[in-house]
Protein backbone atom coordinates (compact mmCIF):
# COMPACT_ATOMS: atom_id res chain seq x y z
CA UNK A 1 0.00 0.00 0.00
CA UNK A 2 1.16 3.45 -0.63
CA UNK A 3 -0.01 7.05 -1.38
CA UNK A 4 -2.42 9.23 0.69
CA UNK A 5 -5.21 8.15 1.59
CA UNK A 6 -7.17 11.26 -0.37
CA UNK A 7 -11.19 11.62 0.41
CA UNK A 8 -11.18 9.25 3.42
CA UNK A 9 -10.96 11.58 5.65
CA UNK A 10 -12.78 15.05 6.37
CA UNK A 11 -13.29 17.85 8.90
CA UNK A 12 -16.93 18.02 10.17
CA UNK A 13 -16.54 21.36 12.54
CA UNK A 14 -14.47 24.28 12.46
CA UNK A 15 -14.51 26.76 15.18
CA UNK A 16 -12.74 30.55 16.20
CA UNK A 17 -13.25 31.85 19.57
CA UNK A 18 -11.83 34.92 21.25
CA UNK A 19 -10.53 36.21 18.24
CA UNK A 20 -8.52 39.89 18.77
CA UNK A 21 -8.83 39.96 22.93
CA UNK A 22 -10.37 38.11 25.09
CA UNK A 23 -9.28 38.92 28.83
CA UNK A 24 -8.90 37.04 31.73
CA UNK A 25 -9.45 33.59 29.69
CA UNK A 26 -5.92 30.89 30.22
CA UNK A 27 -5.22 29.29 26.71
CA UNK A 28 -6.67 26.07 27.36
CA UNK A 29 -9.81 27.82 28.80
CA UNK A 30 -9.32 29.85 24.75
CA UNK A 31 -9.00 26.26 23.49
CA UNK A 32 -11.46 24.61 24.84
CA UNK A 33 -14.52 27.08 24.31
CA UNK A 34 -13.29 26.69 20.73
CA UNK A 35 -13.18 22.81 20.63
CA UNK A 36 -16.79 22.54 22.24
CA UNK A 37 -18.00 24.88 19.43
CA UNK A 38 -16.70 22.57 16.30
CA UNK A 39 -17.62 19.48 18.17
CA UNK A 40 -21.40 20.69 18.49
CA UNK A 41 -21.24 21.67 14.68
CA UNK A 42 -20.91 18.39 13.78
CA UNK A 43 -23.20 16.84 16.50
CA UNK A 44 -19.92 14.88 18.28
CA UNK A 45 -19.99 14.57 21.96
CA UNK A 46 -16.53 15.43 23.25
CA UNK A 47 -15.83 12.35 24.80
CA UNK A 48 -16.30 10.47 21.72
CA UNK A 49 -12.55 12.70 20.69
CA UNK A 50 -9.85 9.64 20.43
CA UNK A 51 -7.49 11.77 18.80
CA UNK A 52 -6.06 14.62 20.62
CA UNK A 53 -4.21 17.07 18.74
CA UNK A 54 -2.85 20.47 20.56
CA UNK A 55 0.25 23.10 20.54
CA UNK A 56 -0.01 25.74 23.17
CA UNK A 57 2.57 28.16 23.52
CA UNK A 58 3.00 28.55 26.45
CA UNK A 59 2.85 25.06 28.16
CA UNK A 60 5.62 21.99 26.91
CA UNK A 61 3.25 19.32 27.64
CA UNK A 62 0.10 20.97 26.74
CA UNK A 63 -1.38 17.88 24.86
CA UNK A 64 -1.43 16.23 28.73
CA UNK A 65 -2.62 19.50 29.68
CA UNK A 66 -6.33 19.21 27.69
CA UNK A 67 -6.54 15.67 27.77
CA UNK A 68 -7.03 16.29 31.63
CA UNK A 69 -9.16 19.74 30.93
CA UNK A 70 -11.24 17.50 29.02
CA UNK A 71 -11.59 14.69 30.76
CA UNK A 72 -10.33 12.91 28.32
CA UNK A 73 -8.22 9.64 27.50
CA UNK A 74 -7.46 9.78 24.27
CA UNK A 75 -5.47 6.79 21.76
CA UNK A 76 -3.26 9.77 20.21
CA UNK A 77 -2.11 12.70 21.93
CA UNK A 78 0.09 14.75 20.23
CA UNK A 79 1.61 17.86 20.87
CA UNK A 80 4.38 18.98 18.45
CA UNK A 81 6.88 21.42 17.91
CA UNK A 82 6.54 22.43 14.46
CA UNK A 83 5.40 25.71 14.92
CA UNK A 84 2.57 27.30 13.19
CA UNK A 85 2.41 24.44 10.62
CA UNK A 86 1.74 22.05 13.81
CA UNK A 87 -1.89 22.11 12.55
CA UNK A 88 -1.55 21.31 8.71
CA UNK A 89 0.90 18.40 10.18
CA UNK A 90 -2.00 17.26 12.53
CA UNK A 91 -4.20 17.18 9.72
CA UNK A 92 -1.91 14.86 7.91
CA UNK A 93 -1.40 12.45 10.94
CA UNK A 94 -5.29 12.31 11.65
CA UNK A 95 -5.88 11.64 8.00
CA UNK A 96 -3.94 8.51 8.25
CA UNK A 97 -5.26 7.35 11.77
CA UNK A 98 -8.62 7.60 10.84
CA UNK A 99 -8.47 5.86 7.55
CA UNK A 100 -6.74 3.03 9.05
CA UNK A 101 -9.06 2.71 12.08
CA UNK A 102 -7.05 3.14 14.76
CA UNK A 103 -9.11 6.59 15.96
CA UNK A 104 -12.47 7.93 15.00
CA UNK A 105 -12.60 11.37 15.94
CA UNK A 106 -9.82 13.66 15.91
CA UNK A 107 -9.68 16.53 17.96
CA UNK A 108 -7.15 19.72 16.73
CA UNK A 109 -7.14 22.80 18.43
CA UNK A 110 -5.00 25.57 19.73
CA UNK A 111 -5.72 29.00 21.51
CA UNK A 112 -3.13 31.95 23.41
CA UNK A 113 -3.60 35.20 25.24
CA UNK A 114 -0.51 36.51 24.39
CA UNK A 115 -1.97 39.78 23.67
CA UNK A 116 -3.90 40.49 27.03
CA UNK A 117 -1.91 38.54 29.22
CA UNK A 118 1.79 39.88 27.60
CA UNK A 119 1.13 42.21 24.64
CA UNK A 120 3.53 40.29 22.46
CA UNK A 121 4.44 37.21 21.07
CA UNK A 122 4.70 34.08 23.21
CA UNK A 123 7.39 31.80 22.26
CA UNK A 124 9.48 29.15 24.05
CA UNK A 125 11.72 29.38 21.15
CA UNK A 126 15.33 31.10 21.94
CA UNK A 127 17.84 32.14 19.54
CA UNK A 128 20.99 29.70 19.04
CA UNK A 129 24.29 30.70 20.30
CA UNK A 130 25.62 31.71 16.60
CA UNK A 131 22.70 34.05 15.97
CA UNK A 132 21.94 35.76 19.29
CA UNK A 133 24.84 38.20 19.82
CA UNK A 134 23.69 40.07 16.34
CA UNK A 135 20.44 41.45 18.06
CA UNK A 136 18.13 40.52 15.40
CA UNK A 137 14.26 41.38 15.95
CA UNK A 138 13.54 37.81 15.80
CA UNK A 139 11.31 36.66 14.06
CA UNK A 140 10.71 39.60 12.03
CA UNK A 141 14.41 40.32 10.72
CA UNK A 142 14.62 36.46 9.57
CA UNK A 143 11.81 37.31 7.49
CA UNK A 144 13.15 40.81 6.35
CA UNK A 145 16.61 39.28 5.45
CA UNK A 146 14.62 37.05 3.21
CA UNK A 147 12.50 39.73 1.79
CA UNK A 148 16.11 41.78 1.14
CA UNK A 149 17.32 38.87 -0.95
CA UNK A 150 13.87 38.26 -2.79
CA UNK A 151 14.16 42.27 -3.75
CA UNK A 152 17.96 41.73 -4.80
CA UNK A 153 17.27 38.83 -6.73
CA UNK A 154 13.96 39.52 -8.44
CA UNK A 155 13.21 43.10 -8.10
CA UNK A 156 10.45 42.66 -5.63
CA UNK A 157 9.72 46.39 -4.10
CA UNK A 158 8.53 47.12 -0.54
CA UNK A 159 4.88 48.43 -2.73
CA UNK A 160 4.48 44.87 -3.70
CA UNK A 161 4.93 44.07 0.14
CA UNK A 162 2.48 46.71 0.59
CA UNK A 163 -0.18 45.15 -1.58
CA UNK A 164 -0.08 41.94 0.41
CA UNK A 165 -1.10 43.80 3.61
CA UNK A 166 -3.86 45.89 1.90
CA UNK A 167 -4.94 42.99 -0.01
CA UNK A 168 -5.45 41.42 3.33
CA UNK A 169 -7.27 44.39 5.10
CA UNK A 170 -9.41 44.52 2.42
CA UNK A 171 -10.25 40.91 3.38
CA UNK A 172 -10.81 41.44 7.28
CA UNK A 173 -12.99 44.93 6.13
CA UNK A 174 -15.66 41.73 5.21
CA UNK A 175 -14.92 39.57 8.11
CA UNK A 176 -16.78 40.84 11.40
CA UNK A 177 -14.34 38.72 13.54
CA UNK A 178 -11.36 40.60 12.13
CA UNK A 179 -9.46 42.44 14.49
CA UNK A 180 -8.01 44.94 12.70
CA UNK A 181 -10.30 46.96 10.20
CA UNK A 182 -9.87 49.93 8.66
CA UNK A 183 -8.82 52.04 5.26
CA UNK A 184 -5.32 51.03 4.73
CA UNK A 185 -3.61 51.98 1.49
CA UNK A 186 -0.25 51.45 -0.16
CA UNK A 187 1.06 54.69 1.29
CA UNK A 188 -0.07 53.97 4.57
CA UNK A 189 2.35 50.52 4.85
CA UNK A 190 4.63 52.47 3.17
CA UNK A 191 4.79 55.21 5.78
CA UNK A 192 4.62 53.47 8.38
CA UNK A 193 7.24 52.77 11.62
CA UNK A 194 9.89 50.40 9.93
CA UNK A 195 10.99 47.58 12.27
CA UNK A 196 13.70 45.89 10.69
CA UNK A 197 14.13 47.05 7.06
CA UNK A 198 12.37 46.57 4.29
CA UNK A 199 9.46 45.22 6.85
CA UNK A 200 7.10 47.75 8.57
CA UNK A 201 4.65 47.23 11.59
CA UNK A 202 2.10 46.68 8.82
CA UNK A 203 4.24 44.13 7.01
CA UNK A 204 4.34 42.52 10.24
CA UNK A 205 1.36 39.86 11.34
CA UNK A 206 -0.92 41.14 14.57
CA UNK A 207 -0.25 40.23 18.31
CA UNK A 208 -3.67 39.02 19.37
CA UNK A 209 -5.43 36.38 21.43
CA UNK A 210 -7.50 33.63 19.87
CA UNK A 211 -8.12 29.77 19.70
CA UNK A 212 -9.38 27.80 16.82
CA UNK A 213 -9.97 23.91 16.32
CA UNK A 214 -11.70 21.78 13.48
CA UNK A 215 -12.81 17.85 14.46
CA UNK A 216 -12.12 15.33 11.69
CA UNK A 217 -13.38 12.00 11.14
CA UNK A 218 -13.81 9.61 8.10
CA UNK A 219 -15.16 10.10 5.27
CA UNK A 220 -18.26 7.79 5.49
CA UNK A 221 -19.38 9.41 9.19
CA UNK A 222 -18.87 12.88 8.21
CA UNK A 223 -21.67 12.41 5.29
CA UNK A 224 -24.38 11.59 7.77
CA UNK A 225 -22.97 14.41 10.62
CA UNK A 226 -23.10 17.44 7.89
CA UNK A 227 -24.35 18.22 4.84
CA UNK A 228 -20.77 19.89 3.57
CA UNK A 229 -18.01 17.69 5.21
CA UNK A 230 -14.75 19.46 3.69
CA UNK A 231 -12.55 16.44 2.47
CA UNK A 232 -9.08 16.02 3.25
CA UNK A 233 -7.74 15.45 -0.31
CA UNK A 234 -4.09 16.11 0.30
CA UNK A 235 -1.60 17.16 3.14
CA UNK A 236 2.45 16.87 2.98
CA UNK A 237 4.92 18.59 5.66
CA UNK A 238 8.51 19.66 4.88
CA UNK A 239 11.14 21.00 6.88
CA UNK A 240 14.23 22.06 5.68
CA UNK A 241 15.79 24.17 8.64
CA UNK A 242 15.26 25.82 11.77
CA UNK A 243 17.16 29.13 11.98
CA UNK A 244 17.59 31.69 9.15
CA UNK A 245 20.89 31.23 8.75
CA UNK A 246 20.76 27.33 7.78
CA UNK A 247 18.18 28.35 5.25
CA UNK A 248 19.32 26.73 1.66
CA UNK A 249 17.90 29.47 -0.63
CA UNK A 250 16.07 32.47 1.15
CA UNK A 251 13.53 33.07 -1.78
CA UNK A 252 12.37 29.31 -1.52
CA UNK A 253 10.71 28.10 1.16
CA UNK A 254 10.20 24.44 1.97
CA UNK A 255 6.14 25.22 0.66
CA UNK A 256 7.36 23.99 -2.83
CA UNK A 257 8.25 20.72 -1.55
CA UNK A 258 4.93 20.11 0.71
CA UNK A 259 3.13 21.10 -1.74
CA UNK A 260 4.05 19.57 -4.98
CA UNK A 261 3.29 16.10 -2.64
CA UNK A 262 0.26 17.46 -1.58
CA UNK A 263 -1.13 18.19 -5.13
CA UNK A 264 0.14 15.06 -5.98
CA UNK A 265 -1.89 13.40 -3.20
CA UNK A 266 -5.09 15.59 -4.48
CA UNK A 267 -4.89 14.59 -7.75
CA UNK A 268 -4.65 18.87 -8.55
CA UNK A 269 -2.76 21.76 -9.18
CA UNK A 270 -2.72 25.14 -8.33
CA UNK A 271 -4.46 25.90 -10.85
CA UNK A 272 -7.92 23.46 -9.65
CA UNK A 273 -7.69 25.90 -6.35
CA UNK A 274 -10.46 28.34 -5.89
CA UNK A 275 -9.12 30.01 -2.57
CA UNK A 276 -5.63 29.91 -0.80
CA UNK A 277 -4.86 30.32 2.97
CA UNK A 278 -1.58 30.87 3.57
CA UNK A 279 -0.04 31.75 6.67
CA UNK A 280 1.04 35.03 6.35
CA UNK A 281 3.28 36.21 9.58
CA UNK A 282 4.80 38.51 7.19
CA UNK A 283 4.15 40.33 3.39
CA UNK A 284 6.84 38.07 2.23
CA UNK A 285 5.22 34.99 3.16
CA UNK A 286 2.74 35.58 1.05
CA UNK A 287 4.49 36.23 -1.90
CA UNK A 288 7.15 33.16 -1.03
CA UNK A 289 4.29 31.10 -0.80
CA UNK A 290 1.97 32.12 -3.68
CA UNK A 291 5.11 30.88 -6.09
CA UNK A 292 6.16 28.11 -3.90
CA UNK A 293 2.71 26.45 -3.54
CA UNK A 294 2.78 27.25 -7.92
CA UNK A 295 -0.09 29.99 -8.26
CA UNK A 296 2.85 32.08 -10.03
CA UNK A 297 7.02 31.40 -11.46
CA UNK A 298 9.07 31.66 -8.83
CA UNK A 299 10.37 35.63 -8.53
CA UNK A 300 6.86 36.63 -9.91
CA UNK A 301 5.14 37.13 -6.23
CA UNK A 302 5.72 40.89 -5.89
CA UNK A 303 4.45 41.38 -9.42
CA UNK A 304 1.50 38.65 -9.52
CA UNK A 305 -0.04 40.19 -5.97
CA UNK A 306 -0.09 43.66 -7.72
CA UNK A 307 -2.65 46.22 -8.58
CA UNK A 308 -5.06 44.48 -5.80
CA UNK A 309 -4.80 40.55 -7.76
CA UNK A 310 -5.35 39.02 -4.22
CA UNK A 311 -7.65 40.94 -2.71
CA UNK A 312 -11.57 41.26 -2.76
CA UNK A 313 -12.54 41.13 -6.54
CA UNK A 314 -8.74 40.09 -7.68
CA UNK A 315 -8.11 37.21 -9.59
CA UNK A 316 -7.11 34.77 -6.63
CA UNK A 317 -8.62 35.47 -3.45
CA UNK A 318 -5.81 34.84 -0.78
CA UNK A 319 -6.22 35.05 2.82
CA UNK A 320 -10.09 35.67 2.73
CA UNK A 321 -10.11 35.59 6.49
CA UNK A 322 -8.34 38.89 6.54
CA UNK A 323 -5.03 36.76 7.62
CA UNK A 324 -2.87 37.34 10.40
CA UNK A 325 -1.90 40.49 9.20
CA UNK A 326 -5.50 41.82 10.09
CA UNK A 327 -7.43 39.23 11.31
CA UNK A 328 -6.04 37.24 13.98
CA UNK A 329 -2.55 35.93 14.95
CA UNK A 330 -2.05 34.68 18.28
CA UNK A 331 1.14 33.41 18.11
CA UNK A 332 0.76 29.82 15.86
CA UNK A 333 -1.90 30.74 13.17
CA UNK A 334 -1.72 27.66 10.79
CA UNK A 335 -5.03 26.00 12.43
CA UNK A 336 -6.90 29.34 11.41
CA UNK A 337 -6.03 29.08 7.63
CA UNK A 338 -7.50 25.72 7.99
CA UNK A 339 -10.88 26.97 9.84
CA UNK A 340 -11.35 29.31 7.10
CA UNK A 341 -10.96 27.08 4.22
CA UNK A 342 -13.82 25.04 5.61
CA UNK A 343 -15.95 27.99 6.18
CA UNK A 344 -15.00 28.85 2.41
CA UNK A 345 -15.80 25.16 1.23
CA UNK A 346 -18.98 25.11 3.19
CA UNK A 347 -20.30 27.89 2.16
CA UNK A 348 -20.74 30.03 5.39
CA UNK A 349 -17.98 32.89 5.12
CA UNK A 350 -20.55 35.68 4.68
CA UNK A 351 -20.02 38.63 3.19
CA UNK A 352 -16.35 37.53 2.35
CA UNK A 353 -17.46 34.31 0.22
CA UNK A 354 -15.92 33.46 -2.63
CA UNK A 355 -18.74 31.66 -4.82
CA UNK A 356 -18.65 28.34 -5.86
CA UNK A 357 -15.56 27.16 -3.66
CA UNK A 358 -14.79 23.25 -4.26
CA UNK A 359 -11.27 23.22 -3.62
CA UNK A 360 -8.74 25.72 -0.65
CA UNK A 361 -5.32 25.89 -0.25
CA UNK A 362 -4.32 25.77 3.43
CA UNK A 363 -0.64 26.47 4.19
CA UNK A 364 1.07 26.38 7.28
CA UNK A 365 4.23 27.91 8.34
CA UNK A 366 6.58 27.15 11.40
CA UNK A 367 9.85 28.74 12.56
CA UNK A 368 11.36 31.05 10.17
CA UNK A 369 9.86 29.70 6.49
CA UNK A 370 11.51 26.64 8.68
CA UNK A 371 8.77 24.08 8.55
CA UNK A 372 6.31 23.64 5.63
CA UNK A 373 2.75 22.19 5.36
CA UNK A 374 0.15 22.52 3.05
CA UNK A 375 -3.13 20.76 3.10
CA UNK A 376 -5.86 20.56 0.39
CA UNK A 377 -9.32 20.71 1.05
CA UNK A 378 -12.06 19.92 -1.42
CA UNK A 379 -16.12 19.74 -1.36
CA UNK A 380 -18.19 16.34 -2.43
CA UNK A 381 -17.68 17.64 -6.00
CA UNK A 382 -13.55 17.04 -5.48
CA UNK A 383 -14.50 13.36 -4.58
CA UNK B 1 33.78 27.41 -3.16
CA UNK B 2 35.83 24.12 -2.24
CA UNK B 3 39.18 24.50 -1.88
CA UNK B 4 40.70 26.69 1.34
CA UNK B 5 43.39 28.57 0.30
CA UNK B 6 44.53 29.17 4.10
CA UNK B 7 46.97 26.24 5.36
CA UNK B 8 44.58 24.31 7.98
CA UNK B 9 45.73 23.83 11.23
CA UNK B 10 44.46 20.16 11.41
CA UNK B 11 43.52 19.85 15.18
CA UNK B 12 42.18 16.58 15.69
CA UNK B 13 38.62 15.98 17.04
CA UNK B 14 36.73 13.37 17.57
CA UNK B 15 35.83 12.64 21.29
CA UNK B 16 37.33 15.64 22.18
CA UNK B 17 35.10 18.13 20.45
CA UNK B 18 32.59 20.08 22.32
CA UNK B 19 31.45 22.09 19.06
CA UNK B 20 30.29 25.34 20.65
CA UNK B 21 32.27 25.40 23.46
CA UNK B 22 35.18 25.56 21.56
CA UNK B 23 33.99 27.64 18.85
CA UNK B 24 33.41 30.32 21.19
CA UNK B 25 36.97 29.95 23.03
CA UNK B 26 38.31 30.14 19.42
CA UNK B 27 36.54 33.48 19.25
CA UNK B 28 37.70 34.56 22.54
CA UNK B 29 41.54 34.30 21.61
CA UNK B 30 40.49 36.14 18.41
CA UNK B 31 40.69 33.16 15.72
CA UNK B 32 37.69 32.47 13.85
CA UNK B 33 37.49 28.75 12.96
CA UNK B 34 35.17 26.21 11.30
CA UNK B 35 34.60 22.83 11.17
CA UNK B 36 34.86 20.44 8.04
CA UNK B 37 34.59 16.84 7.43
CA UNK B 38 37.99 15.70 6.43
CA UNK B 39 36.93 13.00 4.19
CA UNK B 40 35.09 15.35 1.66
CA UNK B 41 37.03 18.38 2.67
CA UNK B 42 33.81 20.09 3.27
CA UNK B 43 33.46 23.23 5.41
CA UNK B 44 29.65 23.68 7.47
CA UNK B 45 28.27 25.87 10.37
CA UNK B 46 27.09 25.91 13.22
CA UNK B 47 29.69 23.86 14.74
CA UNK B 48 28.54 20.36 15.87
CA UNK B 49 29.30 16.89 16.33
CA UNK B 50 28.73 15.59 13.13
CA UNK B 51 29.23 16.80 9.35
CA UNK B 52 25.05 17.63 8.59
CA UNK B 53 24.12 15.27 5.98
CA UNK B 54 27.06 12.64 5.93
CA UNK B 55 27.25 12.17 9.28
CA UNK B 56 30.86 12.17 8.86
CA UNK B 57 32.69 12.60 12.46
CA UNK B 58 35.95 12.26 10.88
CA UNK B 59 35.84 16.12 11.35
CA UNK B 60 38.42 19.02 11.94
CA UNK B 61 39.04 22.87 12.76
CA UNK B 62 40.59 24.90 11.01
CA UNK B 63 41.20 29.19 10.24
CA UNK B 64 38.83 30.27 7.92
CA UNK B 65 40.07 32.74 5.46
CA UNK B 66 37.30 35.53 6.43
CA UNK B 67 36.46 36.57 3.37
CA UNK B 68 32.93 36.53 2.49
CA UNK B 69 30.34 37.85 0.40
CA UNK B 70 26.88 39.70 1.88
CA UNK B 71 23.90 37.54 1.40
CA UNK B 72 21.14 39.31 2.84
CA UNK B 73 20.98 42.27 5.23
CA UNK B 74 18.33 44.15 7.32
CA UNK B 75 18.50 47.22 9.26
CA UNK B 76 16.93 46.96 12.68
CA UNK B 77 15.19 49.71 13.82
CA UNK B 78 15.67 51.40 17.19
CA UNK B 79 14.26 54.51 19.09
CA UNK B 80 16.75 57.09 18.78
CA UNK B 81 19.23 58.14 20.32
CA UNK B 82 20.06 54.50 20.23
CA UNK B 83 21.48 54.19 16.56
CA UNK B 84 20.16 51.55 14.36
CA UNK B 85 22.19 48.77 13.37
CA UNK B 86 22.25 46.23 10.53
CA UNK B 87 22.12 42.14 10.87
CA UNK B 88 23.96 40.39 7.78
CA UNK B 89 23.53 36.64 6.34
CA UNK B 90 27.38 36.70 5.21
CA UNK B 91 28.28 33.55 2.85
CA UNK B 92 31.64 32.86 3.76
CA UNK B 93 34.49 31.82 0.42
CA UNK B 94 34.70 28.76 1.81
CA UNK B 95 30.91 28.03 1.72
CA UNK B 96 29.40 27.70 4.98
CA UNK B 97 26.61 31.23 5.42
CA UNK B 98 26.98 33.26 8.84
CA UNK B 99 24.92 35.52 10.73
CA UNK B 100 27.00 38.28 11.49
CA UNK B 101 27.11 42.69 11.68
CA UNK B 102 29.19 45.05 9.09
CA UNK B 103 30.80 47.54 11.13
CA UNK B 104 32.73 50.35 9.76
CA UNK B 105 30.02 52.07 7.60
CA UNK B 106 26.44 53.35 8.20
CA UNK B 107 24.54 50.33 8.56
CA UNK B 108 22.20 51.29 6.04
CA UNK B 109 25.56 51.21 3.86
CA UNK B 110 25.62 47.86 3.72
CA UNK B 111 24.38 46.07 0.49
CA UNK B 112 23.71 42.45 -1.00
CA UNK B 113 26.82 40.82 -2.78
CA UNK B 114 28.94 43.85 -0.94
CA UNK B 115 32.80 42.31 -0.46
CA UNK B 116 33.65 41.61 3.02
CA UNK B 117 36.86 40.43 5.65
CA UNK B 118 35.95 39.05 9.27
CA UNK B 119 37.27 40.11 12.30
CA UNK B 120 36.72 39.07 15.52
CA UNK B 121 36.15 41.54 18.54
CA UNK B 122 36.05 40.85 22.00
CA UNK B 123 33.01 42.72 23.88
CA UNK B 124 32.86 42.09 27.50
CA UNK B 125 35.73 39.52 27.88
CA UNK B 126 33.83 37.33 24.70
CA UNK B 127 34.91 37.06 21.67
CA UNK B 128 32.48 38.24 18.41
CA UNK B 129 32.38 38.01 14.71
CA UNK B 130 32.14 40.93 12.77
CA UNK B 131 32.66 41.61 9.52
CA UNK B 132 34.25 44.74 7.84
CA UNK B 133 33.98 45.85 4.38
CA UNK B 134 36.67 44.69 2.16
CA UNK B 135 39.73 46.83 0.88
CA UNK B 136 38.15 45.98 -3.06
CA UNK B 137 34.57 46.55 -1.65
CA UNK B 138 35.66 50.08 -0.16
CA UNK B 139 36.94 50.94 -3.56
CA UNK B 140 33.36 49.97 -5.34
CA UNK B 141 31.91 51.95 -2.34
CA UNK B 142 33.79 54.92 -3.28
CA UNK B 143 32.84 54.96 -7.13
CA UNK B 144 29.24 54.31 -6.04
CA UNK B 145 29.40 57.68 -3.87
CA UNK B 146 30.96 59.54 -6.89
Amino acid sequence: MSGFVRGQAAIVGAATFGIGEAPGYDTLDLAARASIDALNQAGIALKDVDGLFLALPDDMLSGLSFAEYLGLHPKITENNRTGGSAFQTYVYWAALALAMGEIDTALIAYGSNQRTKSGKLVTPAQDPAWEDPYKAIMPASSYALAASRHMHQYGTTREHLAEVAVAARGWANLNPEAFAKGPLSIEDVLASRMVSTPLTVRDCCLVTDGAAAIVMTRADRARDLVAKPAYVLGAAAATWHRNITAMPDLTVSAAAESGARAYAQAKLGPKDVDVVELYDAFTINTILFLEDLGFCPKGEGGRFVSGGQIAPGGGLPVNTNGGGLSCVHPGMYGLFTLVEAVAQITGTAGARQVPDVNVAVAHGNGGVLSSQATVILGSGATL
Amino acid sequence: MTSNPIPATPIPTTDELRPLRDYQAYLDEGRFMLLRDRTTGEAFFFPRVLAPVTGSRDLEWFEASGRGTVYAVTVVQKRPPTPNYNVVLVDLEEGPRVMSRVEGLAPDDVFIDMKVQARVAQVDGKGILLFDPAPENQIAAGEKAA
